[in-house]
């Protein structure tokens, strides 16, 4: 057996012990990614081989934790690919005005800085008071990160971000200044419920008008995508909304036929009607 | 003599590397038969985008932006997005993420190249070309430990000598050649003809 076979042997006896002990399913989790999160851990450790993490993760859950919040670890910025929250401030928004309530899902949503520069969007097209908004993630050590709003860099960076979104104000109006942090403005805070929702295993939960869950599925292999994809497509009400990493594509998933392409750019697509299977081939 | 078969190449490039692309990509033929892989240091926004439509206007080869869940095709060029890494998986598809920089970059060289060697072993021909950078040296390395083939740009010819020469001091790598050779090179490994002509390195952009 070569250190390859042998390796992916070990992450293979890892990922099943954490399914068996903690719940969590990183077994249909893209493999290249997830590799080198478990070698950055290996290195950390006192570990030599990774399946001498394996019984450290079956006897520690400290260590699980740790493991937990290498998963969700992510570049993550406010207003990240700025011209996606112009296109959903200058395409979709319109659209959403016509509900009296809105529900809009932000599945994956990690430390949420995101969550918050779409909650900012909402208030200046006047929608945040009608809008809850569902922010989600698997790991509860982002979540708490996420509630309360609280992040020790200094945000003022993401102001040309805001602006290229098509923001018309200064973003430092959202957040106050708290020693070394700054701390998002309460009314934004208001309007999001930060919930543990793991989306390999947990059921829809409400109906949306807008699905936002970008880069989430990149880490994925392609059965796991298409699961996921169901979940969400079955989430959204009639002609919703969900919103893709920008890299991101359905072209390789089954799910194609059951979106419209809304903003290719942007990756909005659209809940279409759902044809029956036999149709599908005719157009 | 056996001749060996090679299943893809992968390129690193940082600082100078769109001219260093131009002028090894333009050598290639459209008939390449392995599908090519890059991953170009970037400052952000969608130079990605912009680069991948101007190498696709100075070679033979199709070149564009990689897609997660993409599969690779020979006569082919992906680029890594600005912002993402890039990664082939074993499956032999294109896979990206959002994970932290690697060698304070995203994309990173060694993520490209440590996933395309686990995916490929002894079939993949790796190239590092000009930069400003140690990205790309390690990847080099575990590629060339499993066999596959190590090509470097001789540190004279790059524009940033760096990142060649923390490959070389690194690796030892089968092949440290001038820019201007690198092209007609891999189309000898490839066993295509090359094309003639095609960017000198002194030509303006």
């Amino acid at each position: 057996m070569d250190t390859q076979s042998r390796e992916a042997f070990e992450i293979k006896w890892l990922l099943e012990a954490i399914y068996a002990c903690y719940g969590y399913d990183f077994r249909d989790y893209a493999g290249a990614s997830l590799k080198r999160r478990i070698l950055n851990r290996l290195e950390l450790s006192d570990c030599r081989h990774i399946s001498d993490m394996v019984s450290k993760m079956l006897y520690d859950s400290d260590f699980f934790e740790l493991f937990l919040q290498d998963m969700s670890i992510t570049v993550t910025e406010m207003f990240r690919d700025p011209y996606v929250f112009l296109q959903l401030r200058e395409r979709v928004i319109p659209r959403l005005k016509t509900y009296s309530r809105i529900n809009i899902w932000h599945a994956g949503c990690a430390t949420g800085e995101e969550v918050y520069s779409l909650a900012i969007l909402l208030h200046e097209e006047g929608l945040l008071e009608k809008t809850r908004i569902y922010a989600t993630d698997f790991n509860n050590h982002s979540l708490e990160i996420a509630r309360k709003g609280i992040y020790s860099q200094d945000l003022a960076k993401y102001q040309d971000n805001y602006l290229l979104g098509g923001g018309k104000k200064a973003l430092s109006e959202y957040y106050q200044y708290n020693y070394d942090a700054v701390i998002m403005k309460a009314f934004l805070r208001k309007r999001i419920t930060f919930a543990y929702h793991n989306l390999t295993r947990d059921q829809v939960f409400a109906e949306m008008h807008l699905i936002m869950c970008r880069n989430v599925l990149i880490y994925f292999n392609q059965a796991l995508q298409n699961k996921v994809l169901n979940l969400l497509i079955n989430s959204l009400v009639h002609k919703g909304f969900l919103v893709l990493g920008d890299k991101e594509t359905l072209e390789f998933t089954s799910m194609t036929h059951q979106f419209d392409d809304f903003e290719p750019r942007a990756k909005i697509y659209r809940k279409t009607a759902a044809l029956p299977k036999a149709n599908q081939d005719e157009d | 003599m056996k001749i060996k078969q090679y299943h893809m190449l992968v390129i690193g490039a940082s600082a100078g590397g769109l001219n260093a692309l131009a002028v090894v990509l333009g050598r290639l033929p459209g008939s390449f038969p392995v599908p090519v892989l890059v991953v170009q240091h970037q400052g952000g926004g969608n130079d990605s985008e912009y680069l991948a439509l101007l190498l696709d206007s100075m070679t033979a080869l199709r070149v564009k932006e990689a897609r997660p869940g993409e599969v690779p095709l020979p006569g082919s060029v992906y680029i890594s997005p600005a912002g993402y890494h890039l990664q082939l998986e074993l499956s032999g598809k294109l896979s990206l993420s959002v994970d932290l920089p690697v060698n304070f970059s995203i994309p990173s060289i060694d993520v490209l190249f440590d996933t395309a060697a686990d995916a490929l072993g002894a079939s993949l021909v790796a190239l590092v070309l000009t930069g400003a950078s140690s990205d790309g040296s390690k990847g080099l390395k575990n590629i060339k430990s499993r066999g596959g083939l190590t090509l470097v740009q001789s540190p004279q010819t790059a524009e940033a000598p760096q990142m060649p020469e923390y490959a070389i001091a690194n690796t030892r790598p089968d092949f440290i050649v001038p820019l201007q050779d690198i092209g007609a090179l891999l189309c000898r490994i490839f066993l295509v003809e090359a094309v003639n002509g095609g960017r000198q390195s002194g030509d303006c952009l």
